[in-house]
This record gives structure tokens, sequence and C-alpha cells, in this order.
């Protein structure tokens, strides 16, 4: 058991997952000698080596069309997409191949690969490299996207990520990479993916997030408790495919929901999530679904992106809204 | 001011499009029955083009995209890898892929409309037939990748059209080809069309083969109608990659003796003129009248062939047309290992739904 970063998570389970399967190979732009722009590679070449801890050449549609090759002959490669915001190339290979690839060949061949990528914004980084494309990646056949919220469901859900037999989009919340620690124990053991965990327990509204947003959904949840509202927190965990049980389970005893994410509302998963609760749950809310979310514009430069970012008071207004509804 | 580097481009032939010795033939060459079986399956491949055509225009399969003309270039790679290489095709490669085992009834299916045309018992670790163009490039390094890192002497062989080439996948491909010295071959297809654009408007360089030289890899051009060149070419490349020196990017020449698929009209953008001189070159009849200026075909041959043929393609589409349509679970059936539950009521709804038009159309 140690008391470790989220960031220190993913290392530690890349490092249990190649150490328990040599067909475990890690692939991307400064992996290797540099241990990845946030290091969570780091130190993994020196122990098991150039060849399983490749630098890439700077292309991201190849870092990830290498993957789709490299599953389909037996390996286990996790590819790493230094942000986000450049993994829109690599989408054509995730969308033509990795997700088609067992279909099209009716099981002939699979693609158990890993696309790993730090998203989302609040750590004042350049631009693009903010990006929250997890709708992107979740409207693609044949594929899983994985969003953990901490450290030790980073460390569970990348090694089940790497052990599943199909290509699994983990999304890392850059900002939570060292916000905080968790103690994490090194047992190997996954966490079951599909599944949505409750977070915080309440009774008057459910918030259903996932990723950094989780952490705001839960400030908020104290927010509203010093003011008598009872909100349950639910983390999907995994966004693709999303575990509507969890969530209707709690809608239906609530009445309430809010589905709060920091990507554009458009089209978004919120969007998804609330279309769902109404179709399933219609009878039991008490008012409509709340969407809180990033706005439908270009993920701002650093200066103006705590306005961008739904706040634990945009939550907490949102929720307000759901109570007050008559 | 110094000159820093120098490079230069070869380019291969054997026979010429007459099927006259251009030169020495290499050893593999020197007994020429070698070459009756790469003759053998480029008729078969033209026979089973011509059916498939048909079968197209009857409306039995859907839109189909012709291998006439590439022929050689098909038998060439069917004859210089090994069972354990991997083949990466684009969508025209039927022919090399009969000669991997293949059974052409499944480029019928794949055409049909069926993914069962992509499922190649007879050559499990081959690719399947890849649309989108040059993305089947980066595929081929992950493979060649995986090869090297397990130390197995195999090769990874990837095709692309002289289209590809423009695309960024083929150039990230070749470039990391070469960065891990990796056990690949790219043959880059050159038709002279990317449906309507000829291969002056894809790229301003002599040859497409030079483009290796950007990525430091060995490059060569080779006459894709000659079957003995490319035979040569490519497996020379094929063994240099088995041994461990390296990638070779080959351009073989041909040209598109059909449209591009069923679906077009050549006749919009190139002359009938043009057409009739490329069918001065096409690479059967040239292989064809070396071999008999050998004495190793005769027109006895010919004919006995010609029927052989005939009752292969047969068997193919009796194969193809007796294979039942799949039911409408096939959609989710492959999609992932196991089906996450939460996707399991659209099976059973579009399982419904099939029933019930069944039943209306019944009764």
């Amino acid at each position: 058991m140690s008391n470790i970063t989220l960031v220190e998570s993913i290392n530690l389970a890349l490092a249990r997952a190649m150490e328990e399967d040599e067909s475990v190979v890690v692939l991307g732009e400064d992996v290797g000698l540099n241990g990845g722009v946030f290091r969570a590679t780091a130190g993994l070449q020196k122990r098991f080596g150039a060849e399983r801890v490749a630098d890439t050449p700077l292309a991201e549609g190849l870092i990830a069309g290498m993957a789709v090759g490299m599953a389909a002959e037996g390996l286990r490669p996790v590819a790493e997409i230094q942000f986000a915001g450049f993994a829109y190339t690599a989408i054509d290979q995730m969308l033509n191949h990795a997700g088609r690839l067992r279909h099209r060949t009716q099981g002939r061949l699979s693609c158990p690969m890993v696309l790993r990528t730090p998203c989302g914004a609040g750590i004042h980084a350049p631009e693009h490299h903010s990006e929250s494309p997890e709708a992107m990646f979740a409207h693609i056949p044949g594929i899983r996207v994985v969003y953990p919220s901490s450290p030790a469901k980073a460390y569970g859900l990348l090694l089940a990520a790497i052990l599943d037999p199909d290509p699994v989009v983990f999304l890392e919340p850059s900002r939570l990479y060292r916000r905080f620690k968790e103690e994490v124990r090194d047992d190997g053991a996954p966490l079951a993916l599909d599944e949505a965990f409750v977070v915080r327990e309440g009774s008057d509204v459910t918030i259903v997030s996932w990723g950094a947003m989780v952490h705001s959904s839960l400030e908020a949840a104290d927010v509203l408790a010093a003011e008598g509202v009872s909100a349950e927190v639910i983390d999907l965990a995994t966004v693709k495919p999303i575990d509507m049980e969890t969530v209707l389970a709690s809608v239906k005893k609530t009445g309430r929901c809010a589905v709060v994410t920091e990507a554009p509302r458009t089209c978004s998963l919120a969007s998804e999530i609330s279309a769902n609760v109404s179709e399933q749950a219609l009878l039991s809310l008490v008012a409509p679904v709340e969407r809180i979310t990033g706005w439908d514009t270009v993920t701002p430069m650093f200066r103006l992106e705590e306005h961008y970012l739904p706040s634990t008071a945009r939550i907490v207004a949102g929720v307000r809204k759901l109570m007050e509804f008559q | 001011m110094p000159v820093i580097a120098r490079f230069e481009v070869r380019s291969t032939q054997y026979l010429d499009a007459e099927g006259r010795e251009a030169g020495p033939l290499p050893a593999f060459a020197a007994d020429a029955r070698a070459l009756v079986p790469d003759y053998r399956a480029m008729v078969l491949m033209r026979a089973f083009d011509a059916k498939a055509i048909a079968l197209q225009r009857t409306g039995q399969i859907g839109t189909y995209a012709s291998t006439l003309g590439k022929e050689a270039i098909d038998a060439a790679l069917g004859a210089v890898l090994a069972k354990d290489d991997v083949l990466l095709p684009s969508y025209r490669e039927s022919g090399v892929l009969m000669l991997r085992g293949v059974s052409p009834h499944r480029t019928l299916l794949y055409w049909g409309g069926d993914e069962r045309g992509n499922v190649f018992p007879e050559s499990p670790r081959d690719f399947p037939f890849n649309v989108p163009i040059a993305s089947q490039l980066p595929h081929a390094v992950g493979v060649a990748y995986a090869m090297k890192l397990r130390r197995e002497p195999r090769v990874a062989l990837a095709l692309c059209g002289d289209g590809a080439t423009s695309k960024g996948d083929f150039y990230e491909a070749i470039n990391a080809a070469g960065i891990w010295k990796l056990p690949m071959v790219v043959v880059v297809v050159n038709n002279q069309y990317a449906i309507s654009v000829p291969r002056r408007m894809q790229c301003r360089a002599e040859t497409l083969a030079q483009k290796g030289i950007a990525a430091g890899i060995a490059c060569e051009q080779v006459d894709g109608n000659d079957v003995i060149a490319a035979r040569d070419v490519v497996g020379r490349a094929v063994e240099r990659a088995r041994a461990g020196e390296g990638p070779t990017l080959v351009e073989a020449m041909t040209y598109r003796l059909s449209d591009h698929t069923t679906a077009d009209d050549a006749t919009r953008y190139r002359s009938a003129e043009e057409l009739a001189g490329q069918w001065k070159n096409e690479p059967i009849v040239r292989l064809r009248n070396w071999l008999a200026s050998k004495g190793a075909w005769t027109p006895a041959d010919e004919q006995a062939l010609g029927r052989e043929v005939a009752a292969q393609v047969q068997k193919c589409v009796e194969a193809y047309l007796k294979t039942p349509r799949p039911g409408p679970e096939q959609m989710f059936e492959h999609l992932y290992a196991r089906l996450p539950r939460q996707y399991a009521w659209q099976v059973a709804s579009l399982t419904e739904e099939a029933e019930d038009h069944v039943e209306h159309h019944a009764g």
C-alpha cells in the first residue's frame, strides 16, 4: 500500500502489467528516456528496455495504427498520445480499424490495445492542451472509453483496460495527475470496466460525472449538504458503455438528475445520459434532467479556462434549479 | 557548396512487352517451367475477375474493384511470401490472396456485402481487405515491430496504390519502418490512376519509389507487368527484411486496364487510344510469349488451362451463391469479445424486428 498521485498510479499499473505479461509494450512520443511529458512512463524504459518502451516518431496516426497492427499480431500495446488535443488524427485508426477489426474479420483478428491520453482543462497549459473529446471517442462502435477520477481507480481501471480483449481509449484527467494522493495497493487487481461507482450517497438529487469533474461534483455536494440538499454522486468511470443501471437506480430513488461534464454541451455525453434518463425514468423525475457542461465554444486559452470549466458554484446553481423546479 | 547526399533509383525489367528477354535472367527463371505456376495463377485471376464483373452486372454482388492488369504483381507476391509472413492488402488484392490460399469465394462474399469475406481460414494472420486509403500501412509497422520484438524471421508486406503515396499514413509508416529497421516491405501498385486522377497529379517526383529516400530506406522501381522482374525485386526485398536488413519500398509499374470499380466509368477521364496502347503492355501475353519461346507452354496447355480455370471459377461462384445470408445478429456477434450488457437489448430488438419482417413478407 502506498500513498501516491494519479500519475504515479498510472506508472505503477503500467509497470505491473509489463512485469506480468511480456506481450505488453508501451509506445508513444517521449515515453522512453524522458518518461513521458507528465512522467507517466518514468523509469519503464530503464526497467523493461527500449524495445518494450518505444519512443515513436512524432506521428499520432502512426502511433494508433501501429498499435492496431501490434495488437492484431498478439502484443498488448499501450500507446500514449501526448495530449487529447493531438488525438484527432488517431481517431481515424480507432474508428476505421481498432473498433472494427474484430467485427470485420468475424473474430479472426482482434485489437487488444489501449490508447492513453491526458484529457481536460485546468492546468494552465498552452492552446490545444486542454480538450475533452470523450464524446467523439464514445461515438465509435467496438471500443470502450474509460475515464478514471482517482489514483486507485486509475490503477485498477488501467490494468483492466490492458487485460481487456478489445480496444480501450483511456482518458486521464491531467488536472488530477498531481492534485491529491490516495492509498493504492499494487496487487495487480483490475477494477471492473463498464461499471459506475456511487462515490457519495444521497437522497434528493443524483449528480452524474466522470474524470476530474467528479471532484467538482463532490465539492458541490458538500455545499449543497450545508443547504440541506442530499446529493448522490456517481462516477461513471467507463463512459462507453455507460452503466445506466446504476444511474437509473439512483434517479429512481432521488427523482432528480444533473449531469456534469467539462466537454462542450452539444452532443456531449451529458446529452446521451439525459436522453436515457428521460426515456427510462421519466415517471420518477420531478424535474427535467439538468446538463451542467462546458460551453459550446473552443476550449479557451488558460486566462479564461476558469470561466469555461463548470465551477462548483455552477454545479450548485444547476442543482438548486432542480430543487426549485415546480 | 559541397554536395552532401546523392541518390539514385533503379528500375528492373527482364521481359519486354513482347516477352523477349531484355537481359540476363535471375537464377529462379533459368528454367522457364518454374514460371508456369505463376502463369496459371495469372490466368485464373483474370478469369475470376471477369466473372466477378459479370456477377456485379447481373446484380449478384455489389460494387467490385477489378484486378485487370495487375496479375503479375499479385502472382509475384504470392510466389515470394512465406506462409507465416503477413500480407496487408488494399481492396484490390484478391489475386494475391488466392495465392495465400484464401478461397476466392471470400472475395465474392466481401464484394457481395458480407463480412465473412474477410475470414481467411487458410491464411489467418493476413489482414482483411482495406478500403480507407493507406491506413493499413501503420498496421504493417505494428505487425513488423511485433515480429522483430519476438525475433521471428517473418515479414510484413503491405500493398497500396499510387494515390496512397500522397497520404500522411504512407510517409509515417515508411519513416517509422526505417527508424526501427523493421522486416517490412511496401509495394506501391502504381496503376497510374487514383480513380480519375492521373499519377502526375499525385506528385511532382519522377518516381514514387524515391519517396523511400526521404525515409532513409531501400527503394526501387520495377516493371510490375513483368512477373520475373516483380518476383526478383520483391523477393529480394522480402529476403532482406527477413534477414534483418530493414524495410524496402517497391514501386511496381502497371496500368489499371479496368474502371476503378464497377461504379466507375473510366471513359470520362482517359482516351480509348491510351487504353489500347496499354493493352499492348499487359502482363499475361508477355509471359505466355516468353514461356512459349522457351518451349514451356503450348496451345494445348492453354486450352486445358482455359477449361480448368472456368471450372475453378464456377466452383467459387457456387460456393458464394450457396452461402446463406447472415442473420442480423451478426452485426453484434463479433463487435466485442463479449458484448457489453448495455447493448444486449439492441440485439434482441433487431432480431425481433427481423422476425416481424419475415412474417410480414410471408403473410
